[in-house]
């Protein structure tokens, strides 16, 4: 039987005279020196919206170019920069860091009920070495910018590239000493500052996923440090390592690349995981399914990982051999996804749903990340991989994932925790509205790619045979309305700062530690530290359904001593 | 004495156990890096064993023998100021850091002897190399990436000692911070990098 206890108000709850973490200091200086993990989560939600405006804007150039099959508005050099644009920033200036620096960096002490992370200045630290790294980029892109794609592969980037190789990589080995600093912070935040009664296996998924995040950056961004300084070493300074004409060896160059780059794509992924799994328990009023699969698959997916690498390189020559054991382990690295599908599902089956805009976006991440994962497979079967390789299949499998995935759920996670992040509400209506609309204009633009991909459209190409027009014209149309389901929140979020609503501690009637501090929570998180006598969701009793007639938790989670 | 526990901790004990969790993990990421390179070491000696053998008679052994030993012993200096300091002996932690810092100022001074000497005998890849194989070119290219990175790690190492060793001079940061041991442990493996890269660089080739 369903025992329906009244929401009891949050021990934590602080009359809302006393300072929030925004107002308990003034002036500039107090947010440019803060070693407030909050405030820092701001700074960097400041950083990633510059970059992300300026990715956007390459991606701009690209849908604009392609919208003719003839070359009319860049030229080929032109437009080779802004695919390598477009593909640098994106990937380690918006979404490496997206979740993790922005939602990890504020929730995570929240959730593991401490009173900031292990290392705040270190934090801090990494805030300016980020915007340093992005200053070096910039201008290496306003001089004259980068010619060889994200993927600076070799020889092209070390010995014929005319572009500003050596700055961006520079750049690069910046923001990956952030990125390492990052990751650190949360491992021995997650591991040394859990409050007492925080088992492991309390902790929220976020949490959890942010931690297999954190390992793969700490384990993976410095092989990347390592190939690029060749790179640099080769270019910069004549020494040879990757020239076939001097006896080195190109594909050495795309191994040690792809060995950071495709656990890179787990450091992309896996905070959306986490995020997904709050929103999915949340709205639908029932506990994650199979919690303990859910820590496990995440673990999985960081661990092997590391061992895929190759799957990137089936048609670069390698061992034939080699390419069905990378083919395999793509496989096996595809069940760790599927059951974290399956769970959201289960979680989904029989729960009490309601479409606010964070579950609008969450229940969107599933489909759109279910496809991006089931094209995946089709990418790690080598003939099929051989027919699509370096087409727009490839990316539209990977937009799927890293924009339908990784941004939805980043921008989901942003309206889910909006109200405990600012203490404001938005506007419902706005919201859900963007929602749908970044669904529907996310398909148009990609889903085009797989068709085109499939007949044989190659990626990186500025100029293309007419018969792919059509579906090019679908895909910039499907851009635009991209753009403004991007831009709305931008809107109603920066309005509701101003003039929204202020809203209540747990807005959502949401259970975790994070909904049980105030709303925005005081500078050091809780006024009496947390403790913990059960797991993060609560959502209705164990062994029994979610109760149909009411939304509440079923009991408080924090019990002061 | 509360001057060496910081924010967010309430227990000295609980902080410097995170300085080492922290610094692992960090040394972690340190030992992927050098892996990285190595590995390409690896992969060019299985492709051009010839070269790489014949290469590796050409580098100042002497030189990198003593600075094994220069290093090792610096890492013992290292140990003992770091325990020092944590049963707040200050005089053998101010001694024991000063010998760090001149064994590693003395490491890099033979680096600097053998990189000046590399340089007049053309073992810089380019034009006018002094060996006729290319691919001793892929050897030297590797030794001078791995062993400048290696002497960065040198520079940086120093710098913290410096700057602790000062702070610890001037009383400014208590014996029992926990950036002592962090320190060493960074130390420790900027040594156990250059265990691997002495036998790749310096013994390799040199088998009768």
């Amino acid at each position: 039987m369903n025992h329906i206890t009244p929401a009891i108000p949050a021990p934590d709850a602080i009359p809302h005279e006393e300072p929030s973490y925004l107002t308990a200091e003034r002036g500039i200086g107090s947010w440019l020196l803060t070693t407030d993990h909050k405030r820092i989560a701001l700074l960097y939600m400041a950083a990633l919206t510059a970059f992300f405006f300026i990715g956007g804007a390459g991606a701009v150039a690209i849908r604009l170019e392609l919208f003719t099959p003839k070359a009319d508005v860049l030229t080929a050099d032109g437009y080779n920069r802004m695919f390598t644009l477009h593909g640098t920033v994106m990937i380690w200036f918006f979404l490496v860091p997206s979740i993790p620096t922005t939602l990890g960096n504020f929730l995570i002490p929240l959730m593991v009920g401490a009173r900031d992370l292990a290392f705040p200045r270190l934090n801090l630290l990494s805030w300016y070495l980020f915007i340093f790294a992005g200053a070096v980029l910039i201008y290496a892109l306003v001089a004259g910018g980068v010619d060889t794609g994200w993927t600076f592969y070799t020889p092209f980037s070390t010995t014929f590239s005319n572009g500003y190789v050596l700055l961006a990589g520079l750049a690069i080995i910046l923001a990956g000493f952030s990125s390492i600093a990052t990751g650190v912070n949360f491992l021995a935040t997650i591991h040394l500052l859990r409050a007492p009664g925080m088992g492991w296996f309390r902790l929220p998924l976020f949490a959890w996923a942010i931690y297999g995040t954190s390992l793969v950056m700490v384990l993976a961004t410095p092989v990347l440090t390592a190939v690029l300084l060749l790179v640099i070493a080769e270019r910069g300074f004549g020494l040879p390592v990757f020239d076939p004409s001097r006896g080195g060896d190109p594909l050495l160059f795309q191994h040690l690349f792809w060995f950071y780059s495709h656990p890179a794509v787990y450091i992309m992924i896996l905070p959306s995981f986490g995020v997904i799994s709050e929103i999915v328990t949340c709205f639908s009023r029932r506990n994650v399914f199979g919690y303990d699969f859910m820590v496990y698959a995440i673990l999985w997916i960081a661990i092997a990982g590391f061992l895929v690498w190759g799957h990137h390189m089936f048609v670069s020559g390698q061992s034939i051999y080699a390419s069905l054991a990378f083919s395999f382990l793509s496989f096996v690295i595809a069940v760790p996804s599927a059951i974290k599908v399956f769970n959201w599902t289960f979680t989904l089956y029989r729960g009490q749903i309601t479409f606010e805009a964070p579950m609008l976006y969450a229940v969107g991440f599933i489909g759109l990340f279910t496809i991006g994962g089931l094209t995946g497979l089709f990418l790690a079967s080598i003939p099929i991989d051989v027919h699509v390789s370096d087409t727009y299949y490839v990316v539209g499998h990977f937009h799927f994932i890293m924009v339908g995935g990784a941004v939805s759920a980043f921008y989901g996670g942003l309206s889910f925790w909006w109200p405990k992040i600012t203490g404001r509400k938005y506007p419902m209506t706005w919201a859900r509205f963007a929602a749908i609309l970044m669904f529907f204009g996310f398909g148009f633009t990609f889903f085009p790619m797989f068709i085109m991909g499939y007949l044989g459209m190659p990626r990186r190409y500025q100029v293309y045979p007419e018969e792919f027009q059509v579906w090019h014209v679908m895909s910039s149309a499907g851009a635009v309305l991209l753009a403004g389901a991007y831009l709305l929140p931008m809107g109603y979020l920066a309005w509701s700062v101003f003039w929204g609503e202020k809203a209540e501690d747990d807005p959502w009637n949401a259970t975790g530690l994070e909904w049980s501090t105030s709303s925005p929570p005081p500078r050091d998180n809780f006024r009496t530290p947390p403790e913990v006598d059960e797991g993060p969701y609560f959502y209705h009793p164990e062994g029994e359904g979610p109760g149909h007639d009411h939304g509440d938790p079923h009991r408080d989670q924090v019990r002061t001593p | 004495m509360s001057g060496a526990l910081r924010e967010p901790w309430r227990s000295l004990r609980r902080q410097r156990e995170a300085a080492a969790f922290g610094t692992w993990i960090f040394l972690g990421g340190e030992a992927m890096l050098f892996a990285g390179l190595i590995l390409a070491f690896a992969v060019m000696r299985a492709l051009h064993p010839a070269g790489f053998i014949l290469a590796g008679r050409e580098t100042e052994v002497a030189l990198g023998t003593a600075n094994t030993a220069i290093l090792l012993t610096s890492s013992l200096t290292m140990a003992v100021a770091a325990e020092a300091a944590r049963a707040e002996l200050r005089r053998a932690t101010l001694w024991g850091m000063g010998l760090t810092l001149a064994l590693g100022a003395a490491f890099l001074a033979v680096k600097g002897f053998e990189w000046s000497s590399d340089l007049e005998k053309h073992l810089f890849p380019g034009d006018g190399f002094a060996l006729a194989e290319p691919s001793a070119q892929i050897f030297f290219a590797l030794y001078w990436i791995m062993t400048s990175l290696h002497a960065m790690h040198m520079l940086g190492g120093m710098t913290v000692v410096a700057w602790l060793g000062w702070q610890a001079w001037r009383r400014a940061r208590p014996l029992r911070s926990p950036a002592f041991e962090a320190a060493a442990l960074y130390w420790h493996l900027v040594d156990i990098v250059w265990i691997v890269l002495y036998p790749l660089l310096y013994l390799g080739g040199r088998a009768p």
